[in-house]
C-alpha cells in the first residue's frame, strides 16, 4: 500500500512538473531558447497569489486570476526587455541573459518579501478520497493537480492545432523566416508564447504551493529545472511529451526519495536527464531535427 | 635580425607583469602591516575566484559553450584533496611537500570527472550542455552531502546512509561526515602559493589559447561545420578544453578547501557557478585578464562597501543582462563602438577601448 501511496504522490508532483514543462516546451519550440527564468516566474506567481489571498484577503479564485494576469504580464515584459534585443545573438548570450533574468527575479523577491518563508494556504477544497479502508488516501490537492494538468494539456493541444494563432505558433517553430514571409507576425507570436507559458507558470505555482506550502524566493528554481528535465525526457517541443515526461519525473523523484535515499532524490532525477540525453537526446516523443548548414 | 613580438605574446606578458606587480604590492602591504585582517582573509579567495574565472573562460570564451558545473568540479577538487590531506597529514608533516601533492590529486580527480561527464555530454550543444553541467553540479553536491567515509585498520568504509552505518572500529576516523562535510583539513593555502598557482593558471591559459589546439577550438566556436569539414576532431578538442577547465577548477577547489578548517558540500551550489559566470561576463568573454580583474573587484567590492552587500546578488543579475544586451545586440553595440571611436579620435590616447569591445564578442 505504501507503494501505491508513493505512486499517487509521484503522479501529483508529476502533474505539477507537467504544467511547468509545458511552458518550457512551448518557449523552446518557438523561440528556440531555454527560458531559465521560467521556474522563477512560478515563484512570483506563488507570491502574488499569496499576497492577494492573505494580505489583501481576496477570494482564492480571484487571487489565482490576479496571479495568472501578473505572470502573463511579467512573461511578456521579460521577453520584450531581455530576450527580444537578442533575437539575432548567439545562443550563449541568450542563455546567459536568461540566467541573469532568473537571478534577478530570485533576488528581487528576496528584497521585496524577505528571507522568511511564507506558509501558503491551500486553495483546493476538494474532499480527500480514502481507498482500501483508509489505507490509501488521495488528497484533494492531488486530484486538483492531476485534473488541472490534464485539462491544460488537452486545451493547449486543441489551441495549437486548431486555431489560427496556434497554427501560427507551429509555423514559427518550424521556420521563422518562412513564417514571416507568409504574413505571420513573428514578434507577436513569440510574445503570445511567453504569455501562455508564464500564465501556466502561475497555475503551476498555485498547485505547487498548495501541495508544498513553503514559499521562499527559490521555491521555483529546483522544480523549474526538474520540469525542464521532464520536458527533455518527453521530447522538447511536444505538448503530450511534456505531460508524459512530467509524470515520469514526478514518480521517479518520489519513488527515489522513498526507496533509495531522501538526500539523493534530486541527484537521481538529474541522472535520468543525463541518461536520456546519452541514449535518446530527442526524448520520448521528440522529432529528430536535421542540421542545416 | 630583430625578432618581432606578436601582439598576443605581448598581451600575455603584460598580464604576467601586472600579476607580478600586484603580488609584490600586496606583499609590501602585508609586510609593512598596512592591510586589514579582513583584506588578508580575502587574498586567497581572490586567487581562487580568479583561477575559476580564467578556467571557465576557456570553456565559455574559447570553446563558446556554457558550463554551469564549475562549482561541481571545484567540489570534487576540494573534497578529494581534503581527503588526501587528512589521510596523510600524520605521515607527511611538511606542507611544502603535502600541498603540491594535494593540488595534483584535486586537479586530476576533477579532470577525470570532467572527461567522464564530457564524453557523453559534449555531443550536445548550447542549452543542453548548460543544463547537463548544471545537473552534474547538483548531483556532485547532493552525493557529497550524503556521503559518509571513514577509515580504520580494516581500510576505508563508505556509506550513503549515516555515520553509524559505517561500522567503524574503535580506532576509526571519520573523513567525510555527510552534510557536515570534512573538518580538520590542514590550513595549507597561503596567499603566496595561491598567487603562484594563479600565475601558472594564467600562463597555461594564454599558451592554450595561442597554441594549435587553441586555434582549433576557436575555429570550432566560430563555425563548427566548417571546422569539421577541414578535418578537425570536434569531440577531441571539446574534451581537451572541458578537461582543462575541470582540472583548473579542481585546483581552485583545493586552494579553497585548504583555506578553511571545515568544508561543507552545500557551499558548492548553483550560486557559486553563477558567481564565476558573472566574473567571466563582466571581465569580457574570452578575455583572461578581464576575468582576473572582474573576479578581484567583485570579491573586494562587497566587503569594502558593506551597504551594497544587500543588493549584491541583484547587481550580479543586472550585470549579466546588461552586459549581454550591450555586447550582443547589433544596434546597441554599434552605438557604443561609434562613440568609443569618436572619443578616441578626440583624445588620441586610450587605444584599449575598441579592443575591449572586440573581446566582448
Amino acid at each position: 500500500m505504501a507503494f501505491l501511496d508513493n505512486l499517487i504522490n509521484g503522479m501529483s508532483l508529476g502533474s505539477i512538473y507537467a504544467v511547468i514543462a509545458l511552458g518550457y516546451t512551448l518557449v523552446y519550440g518557438i523561440a528556440k531558447m531555454l527560458n531559465f527564468a521560467h521556474g522563477d516566474v512560478i515563484m512570483v506567481g506563488g507570491y502574488v497569489v499569496f499576497t492577494a489571498m492573505v494580505t489583501a484577503n481576496l477570494s482564492p479564485w480571484l487571487s489565482i486570476l490576479i496571479g495568472i494576469a501578473a505572470c502573463t504580464v511579467l512573461g511578456i515584459v521579460i521577453e520584450k526587455v531581455a530576450y527580444k534585443p537578442l533575437r539575432k545573438a548567439s545562443s550563449l548570450s541568450v542563455l546567459i541573459t536568461a540566467i541573469g533574468v532568473s537571478y534577478f527575479l530570485q533576488n528581487m523577491a528576496l528584497l521585496v518579501f524577505g528571507e522568511k518563508p511564507r506558509t501558503f494556504t491551500s486553495v483546493v477544497n476538494i474532499p480527500k478520497i480514502s481507498l482500501f479502508d483508509g489505507k490509501v488516501v488521495i488528497k484533494g490537492e492531488t486530484i486538483a493537480a492531476i485534473i488541472v494538468s490534464v485539462v491544460i494539456v488537452v486545451c493547449l493541444s486543441l489551441f495549437v492545432n486548431h486555431t489560427q494563432k496556434g497554427r501560427a505558433m507551429l509555423a514559427v517553430s518550424e521556420d521563422k523566416d518562412a513564417a514571416q514571409l507568409m504574413g505571420i507576425n513573428v514578434n507577436s507570436t513569440i510574445s503570445l508564447t511567453f504569455a501562455i507559458g508564464s500564465g501556466l507558470a502561475a497555475i503551476a505555482g498555485v498547485l505547487l504551493c498548495s501541495s508544498y506550502p513553503t514559499l521562499t524566493n527559490t521555491t521555483g528554481a529546483m522544480p523549474g529545472i526538474k520540469a525542464f528535465v521532464a520536458a527533455v525526457l518527453g521530447g522538447i517541443g511536444s505538448i503530450p511529451g511534456a505531460m508524459i515526461g512530467g509524470i515520469l519525473i514526478g514518480v521517479i523523484e518520489i519513488l527515489g526519495r522513498a526507496y533509495i535515499s531522501p538526500q539523493l532524490a534530486d541527484a537521481i532525477v538529474f541522472a535520468v536527464l543525463i541518461l536520456v540525453l546519452i541514449v535518446k537526446p530527442t526524448g520520448i516523443l521528440g522529432k529528430k531535427v536535421n542540421e542545416k548548414v | 635580425m630583430k625578432k618581432k613580438i606578436s601582439p598576443m605574446t605581448r598581451k600575455s606578458f603584460v598580464t604576467y607583469g601586472l600579476l607580478v606587480l600586484a603580488f609584490i604590492a600586496v606583499e609590501i602591504l602585508l609586510n609593512t602591516g598596512n592591510i586589514s585582517s579582513m583584506m588578508k582573509g580575502l587574498l586567497v579567495p581572490i586567487c581562487v575566484y580568479s583561477i575559476l574565472a580564467v578556467s571557465l573562460n576557456l570553456t565559455v570564451g574559447i570553446l563558446g559553450e556554457l558550463s554551469l558545473g564549475q562549482a561541481g568540479f571545484m567540489c570534487i577538487g576540494a573534497y578529494s584533496s581534503a581527503i588526501f590531506s587528512n589521510m596523510v597529514k600524520e605521515t607527511i608533516t611538511e606542507p611544502m611537500i603535502r600541498f603540491p601533492l594535494a593540488i595534483l590529486v584535486g586537479g586530476i580527480f576533477a579532470a577525470i570527472f570532467g572527461l567522464l561527464i564530457g564524453i557523453p555530454v559534449l555531443r550536445l550543444r548550447g542549452d543542453y550542455l548548460a543544463i547537463v553541467t548544471l545537473a552534474f553540479g547538483e548531483i556532485i553536491k547532493n552525493v557529497f552531502a550524503a556521503l559518509y567515509i571513514g577509515y580504520d585498520s580494516a581500510g576505508l568504509h563508505i556509506s550513503l546512509k549515516s555515520q553509524g552505518d559505517l561500522k567503524l572500529a574503535a580506532d576509526g576516523k571519520m573523513v567525510i561526515n555527510g552534510a557536515l562535510g570534512i573538518s580538520g583539513t590542514p590550513n595549507d593555502s597561503t596567499f603566496e602559493i595561491a598567487a603562484v598557482i594563479l600565475l601558472i593558471t594564467v600562463i597555461i591559459a594564454y599558451n592554450f589559447v595561442n597554441s594549435r589546439t587553441g586555434r582549433a577550438v576557436m575555429s570550432i566556436r566560430d563555425n563548427r561545420i566548417a571546422a569539421e569539414s577541414v578535418g578537425l576532431n570536434i569531440t577531441k578538442y571539446k574534451l581537451i578544453t572541458f578537461g582543462l577547465t575541470a582540472f583548473l577548477a579542481g585546483i581552485a577547489g583545493v586552494l579553497y578547501s585548504h583555506n578553511f578548517y571545515s568544508l561543507q558540500a552545500s557551499k558548492f551550489d548553483y550560486n557559486m557557478s553563477i558567481l564565476v559566470l558573472v566574473f567571466v561576463v563582466l571581465g569580457g568573454i574570452g578575455s583572461i585578464r578581464g576575468s582576473i580583474i572582474a573576479a578581484s573587484v567583485l570579491t573586494l567590492l562587497p566587503e569594502l562597501l558593506r551597504s551594497v552587500n544587500k543588493y549584491r546578488m541583484l547587481m550580479y543579475a543586472i550585470v549579466l543582462i546588461v552586459m549581454m544586451i550591450c555586447t550582443s545586440n547589433a544596434t546597441i553595440r554599434g552605438f557604443f563602438v561609434r562613440n568609443a571611436q569618436k572619443f578616441i579620435s578626440l583624445f588620441k590616447k586610450n587605444k584599449a577601448q575598441p579592443e575591449a569591445v572586440k573581446e566582448g564578442e
